[in-house]
C-alpha cells in the first residue's frame, strides 16, 4: 500500500505493508536515519519525531497513520542552507550532546515545547523531555540547552595556543545535531543480508541441533558452532572462553546459539519455536553462595571450584592493629547486576573484500576487535579492518565483542555484506553487565580520627564467562581501603563464575561496588568518634607525599584534600538546611551525605600504550589521526585540542581520522579513563612531533609562531617570516606515542599499580519519604581532581553522566534475567530523577598527563552511590546494604528499625 | 504478512470485524509487544474513524470517544470531577504515550497496573461497546474481568466511555507510586471522587490500582467516608480492614505488604488532598 505524507516540508510516499513502525520507513526506505531506534517498545524516545507538531514514538506509530499527516525528524530542524536551528546551536554550546544517540529526540521533543512556550522553565522542560532517556548525560547540559534556547548561543573559537582549557563544542558535534551521524545502525548496505541470532532461553543446559535442512533451505545460511574457525574469545590472551556460537551447552540465559542468515524480513520471520533444539534443562549456578557452595555443580569444567582469580594487597599487619584501634565498624553490603543500558543496541556489518574483511561496528576498542576477530576467523590481524561507527555509548559494555565475530564470518562464507542490529531485549540479556558483589568491610581507627587498619573481601559473580572479570578482581584489591592513608591493610578480590551474564567492565571495574562499603565505613567510625563525616575524610585523605597500601608514594597529584575542602561550606548549609527541613516534622526527611573515591588510570600494572599522529598534507590539510574511539565522552575534542596546542595552530583547522584500524595507530581502548591521560600524551607527541618538523624546515627556533593558510604555512620566529609552500614539499607527519609507567605487583600486592590516580568528593542531599520509601536526590555538588580539565565543559559532562548512572546504581537499577530485559522493567534515571549538579573542579596537576590531566570517565560514577546512602542514612537511620535501595527495601528497613527502637525503649 | 484496514466508518469497522482482526489504536501496547519479529496478524486500524474521536457533553454527562487520547482529555474543558483523571493521564508514560495512547487501548489491554482504570471506575465509567449485532453498555467494573482479559466478545469494538454527570459538586484526584518519575509502570496506584453536600461527603468512589488482578473499588472505605466532614481528618477514615478487596502480589518492584502498606498512605494522602 502506498502512504502519502508530508515529511519536514515536502511531499513523500512509501509503499509497504502499512503496519510498519514509522520508524522504520523512516530508516531504512527513506533514509532519514536521523531517527534513533533504542528499543521499539516506546520506552527509550531515541525515536521522538513530531507527527501533526505533536511528540509521538516513531516506533509505535504504525506508517499507514500517517497517511495526509505532516512528519517532522531532526533532518528538517535546520534551514535548507544548512544553518542550525538555535536550539541545535543550543545543544552544541552547552555540550547536550555526548554520544548524540538520544539527540534527536531530545531535540523533536524539546522542539515541540518551545512552540508551545517560548521561554520554558525547568518543570515544563522535564514534563516534555520525560520520555526520553539520556544515558551519557545525566540530563544536567540538555536541560540548560533548552533553556537557554532562546538566545543566541556564543560561539567559543580558541585562537592558537589557547584550546586546552577552553570550552570548545564537540568537533563532531554538528553531525550529531543534525541527524547525520552514522552509528552502527545507520550505514547498513541496501544489499546487505540480516543475521538474527537464535538465543538460549535457559540458564544452564545441553541442547542438540535437529534437521536444519529446511531452515537451510528458507535463508541464506544458518550458522553454528561448525561454522566458527576458532569458537571462543575473551578479553585475556589466555582465557578464550566464550563461544562465538555454543556448542551443545549454554551457560546463561542468552547466550548465542545460531545464526540465521537471509533477507531481514525473512530472518524476522522465523520464530524461535520453529527451531529444531532439544534442551535438556539443568539447575542454573546462580549467585554467589551456588557458586561456593562444596556441591557446586561447574559452570565450566576445567574451572575448579568456579573460582575464575583471587588476590589482594597485604601492607603491615591489619590483624594485629584492629586490637589498638578506638572505634572499629563493620559491615556487609551486596549490589545486584547492572546493564549498561546504552541508548544504541548493539550493531554492525562486515564486508569481504578480497582475502580481508572489513567490519563497521559500534565499539569501545577497535584494535582488540581486529585481533580478537583475526583469532576467531584464524586470518592474519592485517587481513581484517574495523572501521568504528559512531557509538551511541559504551560505558564498558562495548568493550566486549557482540556482532562482530557473527557478521564477519557471515560475510566471509557468504561474500555479500552481512548486518546484525540487536533488539533491546537480545542486548540486555546476550551482553555483559557489572559485576554483582559481595563487599566485607571491616575499619578501624585511633581516637583523632585517624585510620589504622582496614580489611576488606569483595567477592564477585563473574557470570557465565571470564570476559573483564580479571580486571575487576585485581583493580579491586589496589582501591578497597578508599582514597585513604590506612597504615595496615588486607583487601582481597575474587571471582567465581555463575549461570548469570557475562559480568565484564562498567564504568569503574568493581570500584564503585567497594566504595559503597568503605564509604559506610567511614561515616560509622566518624559517628562513632562524633567527628563530622566530612572532617573524618579529611584528615584521611590520601595527599602528595603519601604512601599508598601498594608501598607506592604519591608524588604528586592527589587532590582529595582539596575536593573536600571546596566542598564544606556547601556541606556545612546543606546539613543546617537538612536540620531546619526536620525540624518540621512529618513524614519527609532530609540528609546530607558525601562520597569520596579514587581512581587508577589506565590497566592495573600493565602496559596500555597509545600511539598518535598528526599529519599536514601538500594540500595544507591538517588532520590528526586518532585510534581513540570517542563514545561520548569526547575523545575527538580532547585530542584536537592538546594536539592543537602542542602544534600551534587553531583547533579550528584540524580534520579527524578516528579509529579506522587501516588509518590510524593502536591508541588502546576507551576505558579505565585512559584517553585523556594516555593517548593524550600521545596526541601532545604528536603535535610537538610535527612541531619540530616544521620548526626544523624553517629553520626557527622553538618560539616561533605558525600559521596555516591553504598550502600556505607560515612561520614566524621574532622578526624573521619564513613561508612554507606545504605543496612542493612532501607530506608531514608526526607521532607521539605513550606508556604510563607501572610495576607489576608482588605476592602481597605491592608496586605501582597505576602511574596516577584521579581523586574526587561528592555530596548528596536527599528527600525520604519515610512513608513510602521513595528516595528524592535534591541536589549533587561533586568536587574531582582531574588534574586539568581539557574541556571543563566536557569534564562536566563525564561527571553529569557519572553522578546520574551512580543515583541509578544507588536507588533503581537491578538486572534480573529473564524479568527485567527490557527498558521498562530495568529503570533507569530519567530527566526527572536527576537533579541539578553543581561541579567543582579541581587542578592539581599530574606531571606525566598532557599539559597536567588526568582522567574523568568513570570517576564522576563512583562516589555518587555512597554519597545518597550515607544522606539516606542521616535522614532517617537507615544504612543500605544491599542496592538499588528500592522503595520497598528502604520501607522495610524502616520499619526494622523503628521495630527495634521499639524494642530498645521497652528493654 | 496479514491485512490491514483503517477504515473512515464504523460500520466499516464493525463489519472488518466480523472476521477476527487484531485493533490497533494508538499502538502504544500494541507495538511493544511485538519486538523484533515480524507482524503478521490481520489488523483493524481504527484510528480514522471520525466517530469514535473526541470528548464531548451529552445530556447524561460525557462521552470519551474510543481514540481519545491522554493527551485529549489533560487538554480537554472538563469540570474538577475529572482532575483525578487528568492527574493520571499526566503520569502515563511521557508525553510521547500520553500523545498517542487511547484510554479505550489502556482499559482493553487490561493491565493490572493500567493507570487508567482506578479513575475510571471511581468516575462509575461505562463501556460502550459495539457490534455488526449490537451495541451494549457495560459498567467497567464488569468489563475487566482479568489480567489482560476483558468482556469483549468475537466482532465487538469498544467505541466509547461514558461518564454521568454527578448531581453535586464533586473533587476528584489521583496519585501514583513508582520507582521513578516518568515512564515508570506503577507500583501501586489509587483514584478517589468525592461528591460534596453540605460541606460532607455524600459519596465516595475510591479504587486501587496495582494491587489485584484488576483494579478495586474499596466498598468498606466509601460508606465509612459517608457523611464525614470534608476536613483534614476525612484521611483518619482510613483502615487497613478497608484494604479486604486487594489481593496484592510480591514481584521485582515490590512486595505484597509493601503494596498493602503503601496504598494506605496513598489513600489517606489523597483524601487529605481532597480537603479544602
Ligand atoms: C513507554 C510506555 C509507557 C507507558 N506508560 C504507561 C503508564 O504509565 N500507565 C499506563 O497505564 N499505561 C502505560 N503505557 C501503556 C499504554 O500507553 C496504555 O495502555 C495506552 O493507553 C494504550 O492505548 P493505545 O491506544 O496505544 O492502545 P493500542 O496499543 O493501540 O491497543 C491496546 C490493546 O487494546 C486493544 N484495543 C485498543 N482500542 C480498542 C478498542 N476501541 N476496542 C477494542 N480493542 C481495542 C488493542 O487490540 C490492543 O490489544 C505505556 C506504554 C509505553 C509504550
Ligand atoms: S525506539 Fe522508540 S522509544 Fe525506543
Ligand atoms: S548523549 Fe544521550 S544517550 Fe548519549
Amino acid at each position: 500500500m502506498k502512504v502519502a505524507f508530508t515529511l519536514n516540508g515536502t511531499a513523500a510516499s512509501w509503499s509497504g505493508p502499512p503496519v510498519t513502525r514509522l520508524a522504520a520507513a523512516l530508516r531504512d526506505d527513506l533514509g532519514f536515519t536521523g531517527t534513533k531506534v533504542g528499543c521499539d517498545a516506546g520506552d527509550c524516545g531515541a525515536c521522538t519525531v513530531l507527527l501533526d507538531g505533536r511528540q509521538v514514538c516513531a516506533c509505535l506509530v504504525a506508517v499507514g497513520q500517517v497517511e495526509g499527516r505532516t512528519v517532522e525528524t531532526v533532518e528538517g530542524l535546520a534551514d535548507t542552507d544548512g544553518t542550525l536551528a538555535r536550539l541545535q546551536d543550543s545543544f552544541l554550546a552547552h555540550g547536550a550532546a555526548q554520544c548524540g544517540i538520544c539527540t534527536p529526540g531530545m531535540l523533536m521533543a524539546a522542539q515541540e515545547l518551545l512552540r508551545q512556550v517560548a521561554q520554558p522553565d525547568r518543570t515544563e522542560i522535564e514534563d516534555a523531555l520525560g520520555g526520553v532517556l539520556c544515558r551519557c548525560t545525566g540530563y544536567t547540559k540538555i536541560v540548560d540547552a533548552v533553556l537557554s534556547a532562546s538566545v543566541q548561543a556564543p560561539v567559543v573559537v580558541p585562537a592558537a595556543g589557547s584550546a586546552v582549557g577552553a570550552r570548545l563544542p564537540r568537533v563532531d558535534g554538528h553531525a550529531k545535531v543534525t541527524g547525520r551521524d552514522v552509528f552502527g545502525a545507520d550505514g547498513v548496505p541496501a544489499d546487505a543480508l540480516w543475521i538474527r541470532v537464535v538465543r538460549s532461553p535457559y540458564a544452564r543446559a545441553r541442547f542438540v541441533l535437529g534437521d536444519l535442512a529446511p531452515l537451510r533451505g528458507r535463508l541464506a545460511a544458518v550458522l553454528t558452532a561448525s561454522d566458527v574457525p576458532f569458537n571462543g574469545f575473551g578479553i585475556y590472551p589466555d582465557i578464550k572462553d566464550q563461544p562465538v556460537l555454543a556448542d551443545g551447552i549454554v551457560r546463561y540465559r542468552g547466550e548465542a546459539v545460531l545464526a540465521l542468515v537471509g533477507e531481514r524480513a525473512a530472518v524476522l520471520s522465523i520464530r524461535d519455536d520453529e527451531v529444531p533444539i532439544v534442551w535438556t534443562a539443568e539447575p542454573p549456578v546462580m549467585g554467589i553462595d551456588a557458586a561456593t557452595a562444596a556441591d557446586a555443580p561447574l559452570v565450566q569444567a576445567d574451572k575448579p571450584k568456579n573460582l575464575l582469580l583471587d588476590g589482594g594487597v597485604r601492607h603491615g599487619d591489619a590483624a594485629a592493629a584492629f586490637a589498638s584501634c578506638a572505634a572499629v565498624a563493620e559491615g556487609v553490603f551486596e549490589t545486584a547486576f547492572v546493564e549498561h543500558a546504552y541508548i544504541e543496541p548493539e550493531a554492525g556489518w562486515a564486508r569481504r573484500v578480497g582475502d580481508r574483511i572489513e567490519i563497521h561496528v559500534t565499539t569501545q576498542t577497535p584494535y582488540m576487535d581486529r585481533d580478537e576477530i583475526a583469532n576467531v576467523m584464524q586470518l592474519r590481524p592485517e587481513a581484517v579492518r574495523i572501521v568504528p561507527t559512531a557509538c551511541g555509548g559504551g560505558f564498558g559494555g562495548k568493550l566486549d565483542l557482540s556482532v562482530q565475530p557473527l557478521v564477519a564470518i557471515a560475510a566471509w562464507l557468504l561474500k555479500r555484506p552481512v548486518a546484525c542490529v540487536y533488539t533491546r531485549p537480545e542486548s540486555m540479556a546476550a551482553t555483559t553487565k557489572r559485576h554483582p558483589a559481595r563487599v566485607t568491610a571491616k575499619f578501624g581507627c585511633d581516637a583523632e580520627g585517624k585510620l589504622v587498619a582496614c580489611d576488606v573481601s569483595a567477592t564477585f559473580d563473574t557470570g557465565a564467562y571470564a570476559s573483564w572479570g580479571p580486571t575487576v578482581a585485581n583493580r579491586v584489591p589496589v582501591h578497597a581501603m578508599g582514597p585513604y592513608a590506612v597504615p595496615h591493610v588486607r583487601t582481597w578480590g575474587e571471582a567465581f563464575f555463575t549461570n548469570g551474564p557475562p559480568a565484564g567492565a562498567f564504568r569503574g571495574f568493581g570500584v564503585p561496588q567497594a566504595a559503597i562499603a568503605h564509604e559506610a565505613m567511614m561515616d560509622e567510625l566518624a559517628d562513632q568518634l562524633g567527628i563530622d563525616r566530612l572532617e573524618f575524610r579529611h584528615r584521611n585523605a590520601l595527599r602528595a607525599g603519601d604512601k599508598t597500601a601498594t608501598g607506592q608514594v604519591l608524588a604528586h597529584s592527589a587532590g582529595l584534600a582539596q575536593c573536600l575542602d571546596a566542598l564544606r561550606p556547601h556541606w556545612d548549609k546543606a546539613r543546617d538546611e537538612a536540620a531546619a527541613f526536620n525540624e518540621k516534622g512529618g513524614p519527609r526527611r532530609r540528609g546530607v551525605g558525601v562520597g569520596c573515591m579514587w581512581y587508577g588510570i589506565g590497566n592495573t600494572s600493565m602496559s596500555n600504550p597509545s600511539r598518535m599522529r598528526v599529519g599536514l598534507s601538500p594540500a595544507g590539510t591538517l588532520t590528526l589521526y586518532s585510534g581513540a574511539v570517542d563514545i561520548g565522552q569526547g575523545s575527538n575534542t580532547i585530542m584536537t585540542q592538546i594536539a592543537a596546542d602542542a602544534l600551534g595552530l587553531p583547533a579550528a583547522q584540524f580534520t579527524l581520522v578516528a579509529g579506522d584500524t587501516d588509518l590510524t595507530a593502536d591508541a588502546g581502548k576507551t576505558s579505565t579513563s585512559r584517553q585523556t591521560f594516555v593517548s593524550g600524551r600521545a596526541a601532545e607527541g604528536a603535535g610537538r612531533d610535527l612541531r619540530q618538523q616544521i620548526l626544523r624546515l624553517a629553520n626557527s627556533g622553538p618560539e616561533a609562531v605558525l600559521s596555516l593558510d591553504g598550502a600556505k604555512l607560515t612561520v614566524r620566529d621574532g622578526a624573521a617570516v619564513r613561508t612554507i609552500d606545504l605543496a612542493t614539499t612532501e607530506a608531514l607527519m608526526g607521532e607521539g606515542t605513550f606508556d604510563p609507567p607501572t610495576t607489576p605487583l608482588d605476592a602481597n600486592g605491592q608496586g605501582i599499580p597505576y602511574a596516577t590516580y584521579a581523586f574526587a568528593a561528592q555530596m548528596a542531599e536527599v528527600e525520604v519519604d519515610t512513608e513510602l520509601g521513595t528516595v528524592k536526590v535534591l541536589r549533587i555538588v561533586a568536587a574531582h581532581d582531574v588534574g586539568k580539565a581539557i574541556n571543563p565543559m566536557l569534564v562536566e559532562g563525564q561527571i553529569e553522566g557519572g553522578v546520574a548512572q551512580g543515583l541509578g546504581l544507588a536507588l533503581m537499577e537491578e538486572f534480573l534475567p529473564g524479568r527485567t530485559e527490557n527498558l521498562h522493567d530495568y529503570l533507569i534515571p530519567t530527566i526527572g530523577d536527576v537533579p541539578p549538579i553543581e561541579c567543582i573542579l579541581i587542578e592539581d596537576r599530574e606531571p606525566l598527563g598532557p599539559s597536567g590531566a588526568k582522567g574523568v570517565g568513570e570517576p564522576g560514577l563512583v562516589p555518587t552511590a555512597p554519597a545518597i546512602l550515607g544522606a539516606v542514612h542521616h535522614a532517617t537511620g537507615v544504612r543500605a546494604h544491599r542496592v538499588p535501595l528500592l522503595p520497598h527495601r528502604l520501607r522495610e528497613a524502616l520499619i526494622k528499625l523503628q521495630e527495634g527502637a521499639l524494642k530498645g525503649t521497652a528493654a | 504478512m496479514g491485512k490491514y484496514v483503517r477504515p473512515s466508518r464504523l460500520e466499516e469497522a464493525l463489519s472488518v470485524l466480523a472476521r477476527p482482526h487484531v485493533v490497533l489504536a494508538g499502538g502504544t501496547d500494541f507495538y511493544p509487544a511485538r519486538v523484533g519479529r515480524t507482524i503478521d496478524e490481520d489488523i483493524l486500524d481504527i484510528s480514522a474513524i471520525a466517530a469514535l474521536r473526541g470528548i464531548s457533553t451529552t445530556a447524561e454527562g460525557w462521552r470519551l470517544g474510543a481514540t481519545a487520547t491522554w493527551s485529549e482529555l489533560i487538554e480537554a474543558d472538563l469540570p474538577p470531577l475529572f482532575d483525578g483523571l487528568k492527574q493520571a493521564a499526566r503520569e502515563v508514560g511521557g508525553r510521547q504515550i500520553q500523545n498517542a495512547g487511547t484510554l479505550a487501548g489502556n482499559l482493553c489491554n487490561a493491565s493490572p497496573a493500567a493507570d487508567g482504570v482506578p479513575g475510571l471506575l471511581s468516575l462509575d465509567a461505562e463501556v460502550e461497546i459495539a457490534s455488526q449485532a449490537a451495541t451494549r453498555r457495560l459498567p467497567l467494573d464488569r468489563f475487566i474481568t482479568g489480567v489482560r482479559r476483558t468482556d469483549l466478545g468475537p466482532g465487538e469494538l469498544v467505541v466509547a466511555l461514558h461518564v454521568a454527570r454527578p448531581v453535586r459538586p464533586a473533587r476528584s484526584a489521583f496519585l501514583k507510586l513508582g520507582a521513578r518519575r516518568y515512564l515508570v509502570i506503577s507500583i501501586a496506584m489509587a483514584a478517589a471522587v468525592i461528591e460534596i453536600a453540605e460541606g460532607r461527603v455524600a459519596a465516595a468512589r475510591l479504587a486501587v490500582g496495582a494491587c489485584s488482578a484488576v483494579a478495586q473499588r474499596l466498598p468498606a472505605l466509601e460508606a465509612a467516608l459517608l457523611g464525614a466532614p470534608v476536613d483534614g481528618h476525612l484521611a483518619d477514615r482510613v483502615d487497613r480492614a478497608h484494604l479486604a478487596p486487594l489481593t496484592p502480589i510480591d514481584d521485582i518492584r515490590g512486595s505484597a505488604g509493601y503494596r498493602g502498606d503503601s496504598v494506605l498512605v496513598l489513600l489517606r494522602r489523597l483524601l487529605a488532598g481532597l480537603a479544602p
